[in-house]
This record gives C-alpha cells, sequence and structure tokens, in this order.
C-alpha cells in the first residue's frame, strides 16, 4: 500500500488551493453562509468549467475527467480547510456516486454528464429519523401508478407505468436547490432508488436554520411526487450503502482538510499572542497541546488516506475502511477545533473570529452518514464483538 | 495492507523470505515474536538467532559491503524489515549497535573506526550500549557531567582518554562490548558546548556496569560508573567538543523502519485481545473502547507506510513522522490498559517467581514506551518547536 501524493496529484492541490484562497476567503464564506441558496453560482460554475471539479472522478464516457478518488480526496481536503460553501459533498459524493454504483446504465448516461458538468446539482435524500442511517429507517413510500404526465428525468411517457414518492426525507444536504434528487425509498420488493426532479409536482423543500450555516439542510416533502427508478425496486440498498461508505471516506478527507487548518490557526495565534511578556505559544501549556492537535490531525489524515485507498482499489475491506476514517476523523475534527478556539482564548469564542466555523462544521459533520457511535457499533459488528450492550441486569 | 514491493525488487524479498522460511526454524521459531526494544525476554535464543542472521549477511543491508552491509537501497530494507516483522522473528538485541551507533559512525566516523566496528556489529561479535543519560541529565541532555580528560602519549592512539562519571538507562548495558559515551571534554564547558562522543570498552576495570531492576523485576537497563576508564585518544566520534552534534544525529536516525516490527507486534496484540473479548462475558461494555484500540493500531500502520513512502521517493519526511512515536506511545498504553481490564482479576496473578503472561509482560513495559528515547513530554515540545515553529521556553541565563 502506497500513501504518497505524486507531484501531478501536488500539482493539483496547490491548483485548487489557490482557486479557493481566491474565492472562498473568510468574507464570502460569511456572505454566502448568510444566503438562502448558500453558495455562489459563478464560482460553482468556475469550479466546474476551469477545474472541471464536479466531473473530477466521473468516467470520460459521463462526461467527467475520469480522475481516482485519490484525487477527489485532495479536492474535498482543501474545499474542507477553505470552508467552501458550494453543494460539491451532495452533487459529487452523493448524487454522482449513487449513479455510478447504480447497476442502471440508461440512468447513468442520462444523468451523469449534467452532474459532471456542474449544470446539474444534485443530492441523496435518505435520512428519515435523526441518527437513523440504516435500512429498516427507510420507510417513504414507493408506489407504481399509471402516469398521468409526462414527468422529467427521462422516465416513462404519458400513460405508462410510472412510480411516485409519499413520506418526508430529512436532513438533506442542499436539498433546498438540488435538481436532481436521489432517494432511497421503500418498493413493495425491497429499498430502491430513485432519481426525482428537483421541480417535480409533490415535492415541498423546506430550508431548515443549520447550526453550521456554511453547509445547508432541507426537509422534504413527497406527495405523489413522479419518481424514476434507478436499478431495480429491490437492489436499491446495497447501492445506497456503498454511496454512504464513500460518502463517509470523502467527508472524512474535507475534515481533515478543516481540522488541519484549525491548527494552523491555532499555531499561528500561539506564537502571536503575548502575554507574561511572551508568545503564549512558549508555554508548554499551549505548546503541548499545539502538538496533540497535529497528533490528532496527522492521526485524521491516516484515518483518510487509509479509506480513500480502499476506495481507489475497489478494496473488500472499504465496509471497515469507510466506518474507522468517519469515526476517528469526526472525533478528531470536533476535538481540534474545539481546541483550537481555546488556544485562541476569548477571542475564539466570539461571532468575528472564524473558529466557530470550523466548530460548527466539525459539529455537523460529526453526525453526517453515522455518528461516531454508531461507525462503532458497525465497526463492532465487523470485528466480531459483542454488541455494546450493558452487561449489568438492573 | 502490505507494502508495496517492485518488480525489481521481487527477487530480493523472494530471497529474504526463502531464507526465513529455512533459518526461522527450530528454538528460534518457537521464540516468535519474542523481545522488545526494552524486553531482555529469551536472551539466549535471541543472541544465537542475531549470529544466525549475521551469517546470512541480513543485519546492516544499507551499509557499504566493504563493512559487511549490502548496500542495499533503502526500499529493500524496508522490504526485509517488513518481511522480518511478518515472519514474528525474534526482537533484534543489537539495536544499539545497528540501528543508532552504526548509522552514527557512517556518518561521523573515521575510515579506521569504521573499519574497525562496523564489520563486528554486523557480524554480531560486538553488542553496543548508548551513554547518554545521567542521574542529573535525562530529557535535559545538555546537563552531562561525565568528564573525559586527555592524558597525552606516545602510544599508538596519541594519548588516553580518562572517564570519570555516571550514566544510567543503558539498555542492555549488561550485555555490552562497547559504549558510546557522551562527555565533557572540556571541564569550563556548559550545556551542549565542550562535548564530545567518545567510545569506550566495556571491560576494564574502571567500567562497572550493574543492572537496574525494572518494573517487571528483569535488568534489561544499567548503571554505569566510569572510575578511571580508558579509552583511546583517537576513539572520539567526530571531533572533539562536536559531541552535541553526533547525539543529535544518533537520536535522529530515521525511526520510519525501526517502528515497523514493534507496530506489526501491536496488531498481533490487539487482534489477541479482540479474541478475548469475543471469548469474554462481560465484553460487551468494551466494545467501543476496544473498536478505538484497533483502530489506532491499524493508523499506526498507515502512518508508518506513509513515511515509508516519503522515504523510498526521496522526500522529506512529513510532520506524522514526528507525531507517531508519540501517537503510538500513548495509544499502545490504551491497549494494554484495555486488555488488563478485560482479563480483570486474571490480570492481577502471576506465575511462580513473577513470571507474567505476555500481555502482563507487555501492559508493564508499555510504561516505558513514554519515556524512553524522548519522553512524551519532550516529544510534544519538538513537535511544537521544531515542526509547529513554537518559540522555545525561555531558558534560565
Amino acid at each position: 500500500m502506497n500513501f504518497l501524493r505524486s507531484d501531478e496529484q501536488l500539482e493539483l492541490r496547490s491548483a485548487v488551493r489557490d482557486f479557493l484562497a481566491a474565492k472562498s476567503a473568510e468574507p464570502e464564506v460569511r456572505r454566502l453562509m448568510a444566503t438562502e441558496t448558500g453558495y455562489d453560482p459563478a464560482v460553482w460554475a468556475q469550479l466546474s468549467d476551469q477545474l472541471g471539479l464536479p466531473g473530477m472522478a466521473i468516467p470520460e464516457q459521463y462526461g467527467g475527467a475520469g480522475f481516482g478518488y485519490t484525487e477527489l480526496g485532495i479536492v474535498f481536503e482543501e474545499m474542507g480547510r477553505a470552508l467552501l460553501c458550494a453543494p460539491y459533498l451532495s452533487s459529487v459524493a452523493l448524487a454522482a456516486e449513487a449513479l455510478l454504483r447504480c447497476a442502471d446504465e440508461a440512468a447513468r448516461k442520462d444523468l451523469l454528464p449534467g452532474l459532471a458538468a456542474g449544470r446539474t446539482i444534485g443530492t441523496l435524500a435518505l435520512l428519515e429519523q435523526p441518527g437513523r442511517w440504516d435500512e429498516a429507517a427507510v420507510q417513504l413510500r414507493a408506489s407504481r401508478v399509471q402516469r398521468a404526465a409526462e414527468e422529467g428525468m427521462g422516465g416513462p411517457a404519458r400513460g405508462e407505468t410510472g412510480w411516485v414518492l409519499d413520506g418526508s426525507k430529512r436532513h438533506v444536504p442542499d436539498g433546498h436547490i438540488a435538481d436532481l434528487i436521489m432517494v432511497g425509498a421503500r418498493t413493495p420488493a425491497g429499498v430502491g432508488l430513485f432519481a426525482v426532479d428537483g421541480a417535480a409536482a409533490g415535492l415541498t423543500t423546506t430550508l431548515v436554520p443549520t447550526l453550521d450555516q456554511t453547509r445547508k439542510q432541507a426537509h422534504l416533502e413527497f406527495a405523489g411526487t413522479p419518481a424514476r427508478l434507478i436499478g431495480d425496486a429491490a437492489d436499491g440498498w446495497p447501492v445506497i450503502q456503498d454511496v454512504l461508505r464513500t460518502a463517509a471516506i470523502l467527508l472524512a478527507a474535507e475534515q481533515v482538510g478543516g481540522a488541519s487548518r484549525a491548527v494552523e490557526m491555532a499555531v499561528s495565534y500561539a506564537g502571536l499572542r503575548v502575554q507574561f511578556g511572551r508568545p503564549v505559544g512558549s508555554f508548554q501549556g499551549i505548546k503541548h497541546l499545539c502538538a496533540d492537535l497535529l497528533t490528532e490531525a496527522e492521526a485524521a489524515r491516516s484515518a483518510a488516506y487509509y479509506g480513500l485507498s480502499a476506495l481507489a482499489t475497489g478494496s473488500a475491506d472499504l465496509p471497515v475502511a469507510a466506518s474507522l476514517a468517519k469515526v476517528y476523523c469526526s472525533q478528531a475534527y470536533t476535538r481540534i477545533a474545539s481546541d483550537a478556539i481555546q488556544v485562541h482564548g476569548g477571542i475564539g469564542f466570539t461571532w468575528e473570529h472564524p473558529a466557530h466555523l470550523y466548530f460548527k462544521r466539525a459539529k455537523a459533520s460529526e453526525s453526517l452518514f453515522g455518528t461516531p457511535s454508531y461507525h462503532r457499533d458497525l465497526l463492532a459488528a465487523q470485528l466480531a464483538l459483542p454488541p455494546a450492550v450493558s452487561s449489568v441486569e438492573v | 495492507m502490505d507494502i508495496e514491493i517492485s518488480p525489481a525488487d521481487q527477487p530480493f524479498a523472494d530471497e529474504v523470505q526463502a531464507w526465513l522460511d529455512e533459518h526461522l526454524v527450530g528454538e528460534f521459531a518457537a521464540h516468535r515474536g519474542v523481545g522488545g526494544p526494552d524486553d531482555s525476554a529469551a536472551w539466549d535464543v535471541r543472541a544465537r538467532w542475531e549470529k544466525e542472521l549475521a551469517a546470512g549477511r541480513w543485519l546492516g543491508l544499507t551499509w557499504p559491503e566493504e563493512y559487511g552491509g549490502r548496500g542495499a537501497t533503502l526500499a529493500q530494507a524496508i522490504i526485509f524489515e517488513y518481511l522480518y516483522a511478518r515472519a514474528q522473528a525474534p526482537y533484534r538485541l543489537n539495536v544499539q549497535g545497528q540501528d543508532l551507533f552504526g548509522p552514527t559512525l557512517l556518518m561521523f566516523g573515521t575510515a579506521g573506526q569504521k573499519a574497525r566496528f562496523l564489520p563486528r556489529i554486523l557480524a554480531a561479535e560486538e553488542f553496543w550500549g548508548q551513554g547518554f543519560s545521567e542521574p542529573d541529565a535525562g530529557s535535559d541532555l545538555a546537563s552531562v557531567r561525565t568528564q573525559a580528560r586527555l592524558v597525552k602519549g606516545n602510544g599508538e592512539g596519541g594519548g588516553t582518554w580518562v572517564l570519570d562519571g555516571q550514566k544510567i538507562w543503558m539498555t542492555f548495558g549488561a550485555s555490552a562490548d562497547w559504549l558510546y559515551v557522551l562527555c565533557r571534554t572540556d571541564p569550563q564547558s556548559s550545556r551542549h558546548h565542550g562535548l564530545s562522543m567518545l567510545i569506550v570498552p566495556a571491560h576494564q576495570p574502571g567500567v562497572h556496569i550493574r543492572p537496574i531492576r525494572n518494573m517487571l523485576g528483569e535488568g534489561a537497563f544499567c548503571e554505569v560508573f566510569f572510575d578511571g576508564a580508558r579509552t583511546s585518544a583517537d576513539l572520539v566520534v567526530g571531533q572533539p567538543g562536536q559531541g552535541w552534534t553526533v547525539a543529535m544525529a544518533a537520536l535522529g536516525v530515521e525511526r520510519g523502519t525501526l517502528l515497523m516490527p514493534q507496530q506489526l507486534g501491536f496488531e498481533r496484540e490487539a487482534e489477541h485481545v479482540l479474541e478475548l473479548a469475543r471469548e469474554r462475558p462481560g465484553a460487551a461494555g468494551l466494545s467501543h473502547r476496544l473498536v478505538d484500540c484497533w483502530i489506532a493500531v491499524r493508523l499506526m500502520r498507515v502512518t508508518t507506510l506513509r513515511t515509508i513512502g516519503e522515504l523510498v521517493a526521496g522526500r522529506p519526511p512529513g510532520a506524522q513522522a514526528a507525531t507517531s512515536k508519540l501517537y503510538a506511545s500513548v495509544q499502545h498504553q490504551r491497549l494494554l490498559e484495555l486488555a488488563t481490564e478485560l482479563l480483570a482479576e486474571d490480570a492481577t496473578v502471576t506465575g511462580d517467581n513473577y513470571a507474567l503472561a505476555p500481555l502482563q509482560r507487555a501492559f508493564l513495559l508499555s510504561r516505558a514506551e513514554t519515556i524512553y528515547g524522548g519522553s512524551s513530554q519532550i516529544q510534544r515540545n519538538i513537535i511544537g518547536e521544531r515542526i509547529l515553529g513554537l518559540p522555545r521556553e525561555p531558558r534560565p541565563a
């Protein structure tokens, strides 16, 4: 196993970093997080047209650049550093991944080129109850009906049999701006994967105010909403499961980027802030804390690299690698962002200082795609450990 | 999760594996996984194994052939260490000679010194002990007080160094034939000035080596008293007065590959602990902590592979090379704390004569891991100052 980044990959890193330094500086992040859409369409168009970032890891036959997960990980890391406000995670790690991993070639041909070019913004609507990322929790109903009208997404024509969705999805990343919503729904045969047009009839999206204002969420209501079945009505869950694993790893790369930036901010401040006639970073109380933060950030980087490597090699280890990355990077980012506030002292607690932006992104990322506890349960099962229940009878 | 072996190095890897298959048998195979950096278990078997390795020319692979090495590439040395660790071959005894003093002598030694000492290290004929720490110079190594004065003479080496003082925490010192000793050779000097690195024969009247019983009741560490000990004037590594630079080089020898056998050992240990957890009722409440320990051990390996990748590519190692010792030592302690909690009362009893079970040994030995080789507090200073660039603590004038 080789975790070395090639010279070309390092060049990609600096190109993306330069772009984001110009387009996603702190004032811009603050401006966008206060908007309803939460992103700048002009910057999105630039990162799509100039850098080709949405299609980075999509094969060329579907309009992408055909790079791998290692490159994609670099992009996510840089976006995490810059706290980029854009629907990249939802479009790339969720919607595009769902199409790439499904067994429906026609859907791929229809829908991937738009995502690859950044013309379509996509997401995945899965969660119905807080913390429930498992198959049994998917209850939104999909039913077969006779189509009354033409639908979007290249589905069946008027008069043919089609599918409609009824129910609700919660905390859908960028669900308020998505043109294409991939949905996990309960069919008579099991869990199916569906594609829904963001403008479909019977779909209501409600933007939810979020703790982390740099990433938006929406609650979605489906009422007889026409949907296109992707693949088979019973084979959606394995696809969704792999999408969640992939997204957890790409999110881990984003978390590493944010965590590394938080360490840099803390260290820089500790070197400048003078108390008792010395920079506070010369005191071991602060210096050792900073050293621990770097140690934690480097371990988190190893966790993300391990996950990315499992993705890049198509390893059977993916379930383990994804949960490992999710557990470790989630906790590391939250701890690092929290201690970065501590190093800054009072100023770190203010709205004007960016420390809270990282802390809130860390906290919100922690539960996205499953909390650390949930992923520890998954790992315990993978390792054939007894389930984490109390052995004490009350 | 394996290291990558290039097609060009595959024949070398095959040779290593074939040799291990053929030689790691009998009493050596019976002692798979035995030993550690400060673990003297099965000393005699391990000493014989080291001779076996020497006969196969597997020691000091990257050293020049003229000193008994193979002039191997770093990538090959890593392949060897990986296959060696995977085969659970006994932990080598002469780490001081092979991995610390030898590489330092290659950097600073004279042609004569290298010709005299290096081949015997690789032949497993002479064992080495490190004389750095003193009772009053632990983490603060620059406080070294052991004195050496040069007595001029007309003999072969042009005189004699005479040493007086005391060293402590010399790993496996009781078995050392030679010591490399950081001494104050300028009596007027202070701190890191006026120090010299001397090579001192251990077997002489002026050197008294006394084992210190560690908390396992074993004598892996020693204290050493120099009472008019003598060594030839030419047995100084580098220039007189250059001792601090030489000592820092010895401590700075890249340990990316050295961590590998230890970490593969940690992985086996973690597997063993998980196995126990599957069998023991009452382990359920520990599941999440077990998962965390398992994660930590896996991350150690990834981190080591990251460093190895950079070294093989000729890039400067990243920050993770500096944080890995701190991380691994702390996490290893946590794993063994959990293991003993899992064992409950079984962890509280020993065999006769304080005979310890493997997990008990590891549990106790792991206490030293956050102290030796630069304590965790010193590691944090190094990370803070050298990697993060934070200001140094103001030193007393």
